[in-house]
């Protein structure tokens, strides 16, 4: 080892305070020297930090990640790749992931969901997908809060922004309030990619001495440390100030690099293709690297600037928008340089890939930089940190019951080596019975409205609720039509799209419930799961895979990294119970401002096969005269639900706090029951029933139709709640049907077939009068203007 | 030679921006605003020997392509006039 | 007849328009590259939507001077069939193969939802298989679709019945609810004077297929077929 490379001029001295202000504490450094048995450059230093800090290394997280079960027959990835891909049949890969950029966001709403959007985009593209849809996650605090308006607008119209543009559809979503984001929101983007077997792009840069190749826009001084920075730490006073740390979207630099890259693919040329998002340069040149074991060689002089002056520090670490880096064949790199110059795109060899697995980088000619590859990627520290469950004791929650989480349990031969290890190692601090929180943590009821409010009012204030009511507001600034594959849309339980010269179909959903995460991270996760997997059976569609994001506090907390554990624990019962593989992931660790941690929110989206799109179920009522019923298949309560939010719990009310029951193995004979149904084409609306109740599921149904529609039903009982309570219980079990009445046999039978009963409550009618029972008689018109007012009204017309 | 170009919508031509902007600044109490009218600016370098030249080639890139006159009208800033 | 489709950087509904043409009407359609000034044989050019040059500056303010606009020029001045819908209306009025501008809505958002439109010329080669006063369904998805033109403009094409589209309410009426964007006299297409170059905010091409939420869109695209 002749050389070592050398700090510049301009360099400050790097030193273990400096270290410490990278969030580098004093043990990562001690490290850092002995990986280099020296003392780091400045641009090394820089390098270190972003790739072992939370965001980019999962230091936290790695470990338990580990138990979540990521085969299963049709995945077509490994972890670690930008995205998972699982086959949906003749031929074809449905490739997709969820990400979240909260912290960006809340600093500048509109870029920081604009370049959410770009980045899940840029994942899927560099696996030599063609991105075909978005959907996101969206949790803001309560609206009267004019700042919170502001973050709404801004949001919506960086997604809107950026994805209208760029030519991506946003079929649907889910957006929720609630105090417990009012200082720290959510946007959780996702977007699925379509590409043929056989031919998905390899993130691994096997080739030794192959040219590497940055492609796209120029590299500027934006986002240097936004990923370790503002992801990888709390919240304080002196965020706003960070402002200069976010990125800048151009939708059409990305439009026109998806086009490009995907034409370069086709060339055959190209070995290994990566998005440039978190840590730039750094992180996607050593990640590429790495994971074929080989380093790289970077000539930082031929990285095209747009300002000059910038130091090799700063050029490494840039997250400049709009980037990718592919690593060509060995001399078949003009084919690409000329695919990416046809479409106006800059593009350049920037380096090599090199047998000696070190990332090293030159500015000219001398070495700035030397690093074994492993200590940034492999072998980054990873932390087993400390796991308490929060002190109060009280009430427990109830968990399922002893039968169904042993067969939930892995099955070993489905499960890597590595997770039955890790199981034991978290087994003695995370297997204590879940704890609720105290009510502090958990959203506080929206209005101190304790009075029991009559039915009718109660089912008006629901779909008042800006949770309840119609997103028309949001998705109307949505282009989700464009690429001619959406067969439904926002509003429905499900996205459907059609997948060209097929048949088939893919269903999407994406969701969240921090208020039953919040009384029980484990069931809160279950029930997470089951929810999106209800959806997407509901439109007809079999669940293929599962990608979250996982939303929590500072996991340096006890307590905070315990809801995590139950989290992923519970996102692993519910997988292993449903038979969906997690083919992909994210982690957004320290959503706290002021030491305030949003509540345990993992956000989970599910694609889901239908052989047959012809076949699809939508949400809404269709015929006069059909039969309304509904299946269920757990308990219900009013524990975390809208009502609870809106009103409180009467203190006659013996459920207290705990959550429904959730049983995963007879979700699954309902997801089961679903799809069959609908594969025989014996229902005519499926709506899962969720916040708000069966109310509120019943009144949507009416909401659909061009012409509104009515319906007449009785009351069910449920639980022992009483029937006004049970019109609005929530609980991940309940499903609305409708059906012609000669079909009643039928799809009777496939549910009692399953041990699930079907209770036929009414019927549809073509009066627009929703009638239950004699609790109320509402007019749907009324109904429907409540429910499609809520949010201009708080949000502003947009006319 | 510095060349400033002021875009404006039309006199009459909806301007739905600065119809938006007069509102608001309206309910934040300055009443007195009115004829709100948002437009662009457009700060360019024009190699020229003459500031009079520069005027004529900066007319002559708005006519073309820095504003519709449909709906448009400019204002010229040439540096040295 | 042989359709010819035009991708300018950052047009993103050609694909949708070549789809819909080809596999949905079993038509011979090209794919035209902005850089080139070819027609290879389309006797109708479609400049599809999108955000053509990223819209910097303005709507199709700078796709109007790719080399392909020459032709495409060329073309309408021969008498040939130019279709320009959402990006592709607004490259035309700023080509000035188009009267009158499109701006930024009303709302100041981006509108994507169906719309019902009226037809107002049922005798021009997009319209001929429509009757006057028919009402149509498509999708409007735009940000900029506010139709402008000055006053005396605006009452020429009016009289010369060069107005083909407007937006109504479910019953056919004009109101300022159903007008989503603003748009003067609530225009949703135009012609210009030789009506045959045409240009729409609507999108034709997003309303070919049942399941994908209706068909009407083929009556558009077929009225061209007819007159060829």
């Amino acid at each position: 080892m002749a050389e070592i490379p050398l700090g510049l001029g301009g360099d400050p001295d790097v030193t273990p305070e400096l270290a410490r202000d990278h969030g580098l504490v004093a043990d990562e450094y001690r490290l850092i020297e002995r990986w280099l048995g020296r003392r780091p450059t400045f641009t090394e230093l820089g390098v270190f930090s972003v790739m072992w800090s939370e965001h980019c290394s999962y230091k936290s997280s790695r470990r338990h990640l580990r138990m979540l079960p990521s085969r299963g027959a049709g995945v077509a990835t490994a972890p670690g790749e930008n995205a998972g891909a699982v086959a949906i049949g003749d031929g074809y890969l449905a490739v997709f992931k969820l990400e979240s950029h909260n912290h960006p966001s809340y600093v500048e709403p509109y870029q920081g969901a604009a370049t959410g959007v770009g980045g899940i985009i840029r994942d899927v593209l560099a696996m030599g997908a063609r991105p075909v849809a978005s959907l996101n996650s969206l949790r803001f605090g309560v609206l009267d809060d004019p700042r919170m308006a502001y973050l709404v607008r801004g949001v919506v119209g960086g997604i809107g922004g950026y994805g209208n543009c760029v030519g991506v559809p946003t079929v649907g979503g889910e957006v929720g309030f609630d105090p417990a984001y009012n200082k720290n929101i959510l946007v959780n983007a996702f977007c699925l990619g379509l590409a043929r077997e056989g031919e998905l792009a390899s993130a691994a840069a096997r080739v030794v001495d192959a040219p590497v190749i940055y492609a796209g826009s120029a590299t500027g001084r934006d986002g240097i440390h936004g990923a370790s920075l503002l992801a990888s730490a709390e919240f304080g006073a002196g965020s706003e100030s960070k402002r200069p740390t976010v990125q800048v979207g151009d939708p059409f630099a990305e439009k026109l690099l998806i086009e490009a890259c995907l034409e370069a693919l086709q060339t055959g040329a190209v070995a290994a293709l990566q998005d440039m998002g978190a840590a730039g340069l750094a992180s996607s040149s050593s990640e590429m690297a790495g994971r074929a074991g080989f380093g790289v060689e970077l000539d930082l002089d031929r990285v095209p600037l747009r300002e000059p002056g910038l130091s090799p520090y700063e050029i490494v670490l840039s997250e400049s928008q709009e980037r990718m880096l592919l690593v060509a064949y060995p001399g078949r790199e003009s084919e690409v340089l000329a695919v990416f110059e046809k479409w106006d795109v800059s593009a350049c060899v920037v380096g090599r890939i090199t047998r000696e697995a070190r990332w090293r980088t030159r500015l000219a000619g001398g070495l700035v930089a030397d690093i074994p590859v492993r200590a940034l990627t492999t072998d980054a520290p990873s932390y087993e940190r400390p796991v308490k469950p929060p002190a109060a004791a009280g009430a427990q929650s109830p968990r399922p019951k002893g039968a169904q989480l042993t067969s939930a349990q892995p099955a070993a031969a489905e499960q890597p080596a590595s997770t039955r290890c890790e199981l034991t190692q978290f087994a003695a601090g995370s297997l204590e019975p879940a704890q609720p929180l105290s009510r502090r943590e958990v959203s506080a009821p929206l209005a101190s409205r304790r009075r029991r409010p009559a039915p009718t009012e109660a089912l008006r204030a629901m779909l008042d609720s800006p949770n309840i009511a119609s997103k028309r507001w949001v998705y109307r600034q949505y282009d989700y039509l464009v690429q001619s594959n959406t067969v439904l849309g926002p509003g429905s339980d499900a996205a459907l799209l059609r997948v060209k010269g097929t048949k088939r179909g893919l269903a999407l959903a994406v969701d969240s419930n921090p208020r039953a995460c919040a009384l029980d991270p484990y069931l809160g996760a279950i029930a997470t799961v089951c929810e999106a997997a209800r959806n997407v059976a509901c439109v007809g569609a079999r669940p293929l895979g599962i990608t979250d994001c996982l939303n929590y506090g500072n996991p340096e907390r006890p307590e905070i990294m315990w809801q995590f554990v139950r989290g992923v624990e519970g996102i692993r019962d519910a997988a292993l119970a449903l038979g969906i593989p997690v083919v992909s992931g994210n982690v957004s660790f320290y959503n706290e401002t002021e030491g305030q941690a949003i509540p345990p929110t993992p956000t989970v989206a599910i694609v889901g096969g239908l052989d047959d799109v012809g076949k699809r179920v939508s949400s809404f009522f269709k015929s006069p005269d059909d039969v309304i019923a509904f299946v269920k298949s757990g308990t219900l309560s009013l524990a975390a639900s809208e009502y609870e939010a809106l009103f409180g719990l009467g203190e006659e009310h013996g459920n207290g706090l705990k959550l429904a029951q959730i049983d995963p193995e007879l979700q699954k004979t309902l997801l089961e029951a679903l799809t069959q149904a609908a594969d025989r084409g014996l229902l005519s609306s499926a709506h899962d029933v969720s916040s708000g109740g069966l109310a509120t599921a019943l009144a949507e149904g009416c909401f659909g139709c061009e012409k509104l529609l009515g319906a007449e039903v009785t009351i069910p009982e449920f639980d022992g709640l009483g029937p006004e309570r049970s019109l609005f219980a929530e609980g991940t079990s309940l499903v609305v049907l409708s059906y012609a009445a000669a079909r009643r046999d039928e799809v009777g039978q496939i549910f009692a077939h399953r041990g699930l009963k079907l209770e036929a409550i009414g019927q549809v009618s073509g009066v627009p009068r929703l009638k239950i029972g004699s609790l109320i008689d509402e007019d749907c018109r009324a109904l429907l203007a409540i429910y499609e007012r809520a949010l201009p009204r708080r949000l502003g017309e947009g006319d | 030679m510095l060349v400033e170009v002021f875009v404006t919508p039309k006199r009459g031509v909806l301007d739905p921006q600065g119809r938006a902007i007069e509102q608001s600044l309206k309910s934040l109490g300055f009443r007195q605003a009115r004829g709100v009218r948002v437009g662009k600016y457009i700060l360019l370098e024009i190699e020229a020997g003459s500031a009079a030249e520069a005027r004529r080639t900066a007319q002559a890139m708005c006519e073309r392509l820095l504003a519709n006159t449909v709906i448009e009208d400019y204002r010229l800033r040439v540096e040295g006039e | 007849m042989r359709w010819g489709v035009v991708t300018f950087p950052g047009s993103l509904d050609d694909r949708d328009v070549l789809y819909a043409l080809r596999e949905v009407m079993g038509q011979d359609a090209v794919s035209l590259w902005h850089k080139d000034e070819r027609l290879y044989g389309a006797e109708c050019v479609v400049l599809p939507g999108g955000f053509s040059y990223g819209d910097y500056l303005r709507c199709g303010a700078l796709a109007r001077f790719a080399p392909i606009m020459n032709s495409v020029a060329r073309l309408a001045a021969e008498g040939g069939v130019v279709l320009g819908i959402c990006n592709g209306f607004q490259v035309l009025c700023e080509a000035r193969l188009l009267p009158g501008a499109l701006t930024r809505n009303r709302s100041l958002s981006f509108i994507c939802e169906r719309v019902t439109l009226r037809v107002e010329n049922a005798s021009t080669p997009l319209t001929r298989l429509l009757s006057p006063g028919e009402l149509i369904r498509l999708p409007i998805k735009h940000g900029e679709g506010l139709y402008v033109a000055p006053e005396q403009e605006l009452r020429r094409i009016e009289e010369r019945g060069q107005v083909l589209l407007r937006y109504v309410d479910a019953d056919g009426g004009l109101s300022a609810q159903a007008n989503p964007n603003g748009s003067m006299n609530a225009i949703a297409a135009v012609a210009n004077e030789s009506f045959n170059v045409f240009g729409l905010m609507p999108h034709p091409e997003h309303a070919v297929e049942a399941c994908l939420g209706g068909t009407h869109g083929l009556k558009l695209f077929g009225s061209l077929l007819q007159g060829a």
